[in-house]
């Protein structure tokens, strides 16, 4: 693997950035290790590593989050030694940052967010006329066609993130930094987003992408660095070489990930569960049917796919199924090892071997304050504990033989979850679930957000549980990770189910068209 | 799933004091204020803070704000508030005097029928905000109107009183001297090294445990001057208690529940999903948590506490007046958030919240022995309160 490139010494006169051995510690903690970085100018530059790798960190150093003197080394922006003692310092230079989660106002309009601590003022008083026209102006950059006066919490993430880069905009933009843009999106919002970033490039805004979507790198980025363990591990010239995603992978994991999806021999069961004519109403406008007619079933020994857009009803239904977290005027048979089964209520739900594992896994999945002991044992505290009185000996031994068994990296049990890395956050929630003794688990977008080594490693316990015997049930956008991982795939679309394919024939092109046509 | 045992034992590096001390300034933080609170009391009162008299009086001055402060623990770490305690105090003070004074009932009768009151009331209040979803401000605030009318109404506007001796040994009777002494009262002595002892044996207990598996991170020497700092201070305590009357019975309930509620919230299923419920209640409910019974629970409890104190303080005074627990609510939640509870539920503790009402109370005791004006106690007493929520909220982003 080339580090640096031959001809990098050439190219040196168009760097806008360079981030020079930057090193910044936590007390304990190394979180970089005499980082680099080099941009240069109208580029779209990745960042890529696993969570937990150091981008972040790197990013708030850029933008004066951790303000200059709490770290070592240089930043030089167009040749430029920059100290920056806050955001608002970095933001002045032309580097704005994006987070993943999105600093917008609901209640406000696209208009009073656009310029939200940054007003159109004569004399301490808004020009509303003047913030109304240069909004519209900003809309029709990013491709908005929404007025400015539209409330934003009417638009979908989508049209949000896209006000959220108009709102960089109106900064003066010289780099675009955005973390993880694209990873509440769908498909076609995601291209939509890319494409406005080549857009910028033309006019010579340059970007820093961090993502782990190895297929957006392929399509926009012309270099990227790679960070492993809060160190620079290489930096990959695209024009100059050529890349391909198993290339990436071993930089950003240090090993050869032979496989993305691990492999299991299926065999199949009884039919553990069956779903007949599924249909529930949207729990506030109770005349509109969310699901329509749904019926599914999975073995034992079996993964299932539902694959479907975002949108398409997917945590709907498996949130109605799992004791009716979700919908109204609820209709529909759930018969589990062949007998009827009441799952009306989440503890029914639980006692009937449901478990669900949530697409959220900090609003819905965890308690974040507490440990992971607390959380591994929250579903099932009956079962270490005597007439409500909890066996401090035992949960601890529970919790800790799930910690080790699947491999949470952690140095005790007694850590809150807040301190976790999304991956090590999954295999907790995952815990919680295994040690509720399901049969059917349903995962819902398990391995979102986090890093392609946890992935792998969620992966593996999935095959795991079929092998045990267990059916698995998993949602996901990600329609590489059903191919690889599912012996079934059913395709949902706006409530329905609009097919059903076996692994055999199952192709990206088939579900699209599914989809497409229903 | 295989547990191999040598796993287990991680290697811990050797913890030194001063940074564990740091690492748990959250924890201690309080417990060393109201420590140091009192010495400068003790000084500036010239030694009358901690003469035996005074320190009876302390702890019956402050029983009711201690066993109300529990409940609302439980209240606050479930994310909501109650507001209506006071009111339901006094509500029930009034109750139990229409009923002993009034229609002459035994205090046998009374007592578990003014808590059974309590406990509906709570019921009613927790009924709306876990089933309804109503807010808990807006209920209990409700509450606390309608019972402040209430005790009005009930008493005609007057006080009622006194009470029959057997109700005011609640609040003024001592732990007789089995061993017929009387003055000092060795049966308090012996029972505050008793105290002291078990407290000793259940944290030698929790300690050797934890060693076992290897979790340990408090050092060897901070353990042992912890524990005979804390057991000298119980045993010096009910000495002092001992020189006077001996114990208050009200220090005993007091007690009792306290040591009833630190178990209740450190190791049953049910204080552990009250804290599960605040700390996320959505994550709770998918966990399979009926957050709604609990939520109901956890205001029927709170309504049988403010009961209680209710009890405790109209015999203390001997009367029921329309004017008793006013103002009290505040007093209570001062005192959780002091000992340390997050206003977003699911962090707090019961012995946090004891502390917490001690707090006040000494600074309460010692600014009038000293002489302090009620107006200038309020203002020093609420810039405790936002001190000590301030020194929380730093050592937390400390921690981070």
């Amino acid at each position: 693997m080339a580090i640096t490139h031959p001809l990098m010494g050439l190219l040196m006169e168009n760097i806008i950035l360079e981030m020079r051995g930057i090193t910044k510690t936590f007390p304990g903690v190394k979180a970089l290790d005499s980082v680099n970085l080099k941009v240069r100018a109208g580029e779209i530059h990745a960042l890529v590593g696993e969570n937990g790798a150091g981008k972040s960190t790197l990013m708030k150093v850029l933008s004066g989050v951790y303000p200059h003197g709490s770290y070592e080394g240089d930043i030089l922006f167009n040749d430029q030694k920059m100290a920056f003692s806050g955001i608002s310092d970095s933001e002045e230079n032309g580097i704005i940052i994006i987070h993943q989660e999105l600093a917008l106002v609901p209640l406000l309009s696209i208009a009073e967010n656009l310029f939200l601590g940054n007003e159109n003022v004569e004399n301490g008083v808004i020009n509303w006329p003047k913030t109304f026209s240069r909004t519209q102006e900003l809309l029709a950059k990013v491709g908005l066609k929404e007025s400015a006066s539209t409330l934003l919490g009417q638009l979908g993430v989508g049209k949000q993130q896209l006000v959220e880069i108009a709102k960089a905009l109106a900064k003066d933009v010289k780099l675009l930094i955005l973390d993880e843009p694209t990873s509440a999106l769908q498909e076609n919002d995601s291209a939509k987003l890319l494409d406005l970033l080549l857009e910028f490039k033309e006019q010579g805004i340059s970007s820093i992408l961090i993502t782990h979507k190895l297929n957006e790198i392929s399509r926009v980025a012309d270099s990227i660095t790679v960070i492993r363990d809060g160190a620079s591990v290489s930096t990959l010239d695209c024009h100059a070489q050529s890349i391909s995603e198993e290339d990436i992978i071993r930089d950003m994991v240090g090993r050869d990930i032979a496989n993305r999806y691990p492999s299991r021999e299926t065999k199949l069961g009884e039919t553990l569960m069956q779903v007949r004519e599924w249909n529930v109403w949207h729990p506030e406008t109770v005349e509109r049917q969310i699901i329509h007619d749904i019926e599914f079933n999975v073995h034992a020994g079996e993964v299932v796919g539902i694959a479907g857009l975002m949108g398409s009803g997917r945590t709907e239904l498996a949130m109605s199924l799992f004791g009716q977290s979700y919908g109204k005027n609820i209709r529909g048979k759930v018969t589990l090892r062949g007998e009827d089964a009441d799952v009306s209520t989440v503890p029914k739900a639980i006692a009937n071997g449901l478990a669900y594992v949530t697409e959220d896994r900090k609003e819905l999945g965890l308690i974040l304050e507490e440990s992971i002991l607390t959380n591994t044992t929250l579903a099932n505290l009956e079962r270490v504990s005597s007439h409500g009185v909890i066996d401090e000996n035992m949960e601890r031994q529970v919790s800790e033989d799930y910690r080790r068994a699947l491999n949470v990296r952690t140095p005790s049990v007694f850590q809150k979850v807040m301190n976790l890395s999304g991956g090590n956050q999954q295999k907790v929630v995952l815990s919680k679930w295994l040690y509720s003794k399901p049969d059917v688990l349903i995962l819902d977008e398990p391995t979102r957000g986090i890093d392609v080594g946890a992935k792998f490693e969620i992966y593996s316990i999935i095959n795991q549980l079929a092998d045990d015997g267990k059916g698995v049930v998993m949602i996901s956008s990600e329609m590489p990770e059903l191919l690889g991982m599912c012996d079934r795939i059913y395709v949902m679309n706006e409530g329905r189910l609009v097919g059903e394919l076996d692994k055999a024939d199952a192709s990206q092109e088939k579900i699209m068209s599914m989809i497409v046509k229903a | 799933m295989s547990t191999t045992k040598e796993a287990m034992t991680e290697v811990q590096p050797a913890p030194s004091v001063a940074n564990y001390l740091k690492s748990h300034m959250r924890d201690y933080g309080m417990l060393i204020a109201l420590v140091v609170i009192m010495a400068m009391f003790q000084f500036l009162t010239e030694g009358t803070l901690m003469r035996p008299v005074n320190l009876t009086n302390l702890f019956l001055q402050n029983s009711y704000i201690i066993i109300m402060a529990i409940g609302m623990l439980l209240v606050i770490v479930a994310g909501h508030i109650d507001l209506s305690v006071g009111s339901v105090a006094g509500f029930i003070g009034a109750l139990a005097a229409v009923m002993s004074v009034n229609y002459d009932l035994p205090t046998i009768v009374v007592v578990p029928v003014c808590l059974v009151v309590g406990l509906i009331i709570g019921g009613l209040q927790g009924y709306w905000i876990a089933y309804w979803r109503i807010p808990a401000f807006i209920v209990t605030l409700a509450g606390m109107l309608v019972f402040r009318g209430l005790t009005l109404a009930l008493l005609a506007g007057q006080s009622v009183g006194p009470f029959p001796k057997s109700f005011q040994l609640l609040s003024t009777g001592f732990i007789p001297d089995v061993f017929g002494v009387g003055r000092p009262n060795v049966t308090a002595m012996v029972l505050g090294v008793l105290a002291a002892l078990a407290i000793a044996f259940l944290a030698a207990r929790s300690r050797s445990r934890a060693l076992k598996y290897g979790i340990q991170d408090e050092p060897f020497s901070f353990f042992i001057v912890k524990n005979a700092l804390i057991a000298s201070a119980i045993i010096y305590l009910t000495y002092l208690l001992g020189t006077y009357r001996g114990l208050p019975n009200v220090l005993m309930i007091m007690a009792v529940l306290v040591a009833f509620y630190t178990f209740v919230t450190n190791s049953t299923t049910i204080g552990r999903r009250i804290y599960a419920l605040g700390g996320n209640e959505k994550a709770a409910k998918l966990s399979g948590i009926n957050t709604e019974k609990l939520t109901f629970l956890t205001f029927a409890n709170m309504g049988m506490l403010a009961a209680a104190a209710g009890l405790i303080f109209a015999a203390r005074l001997n009367t029921a007046t329309p004017k008793a627990g006013f103002g009290f609510e505040l007093d209570v939640i001062a005192a959780v958030f002091i000992g340390g509870a997050s206003m977003t539920g699911g962090v707090g503790k019961v012995i946090g919240a004891v502390v917490g009402a001690f707090i006040m109370g000494v600074m309460n005791n010692g600014m009038s022995i000293l002489g302090i004006g009620i107006d200038w106690q309020q203002v020093i007493k609420g810039l405790v309160l936002l001190l000590a929520v301030i020194f929380d909220v730093y050592n937390k982003q400390k921690a981070r």
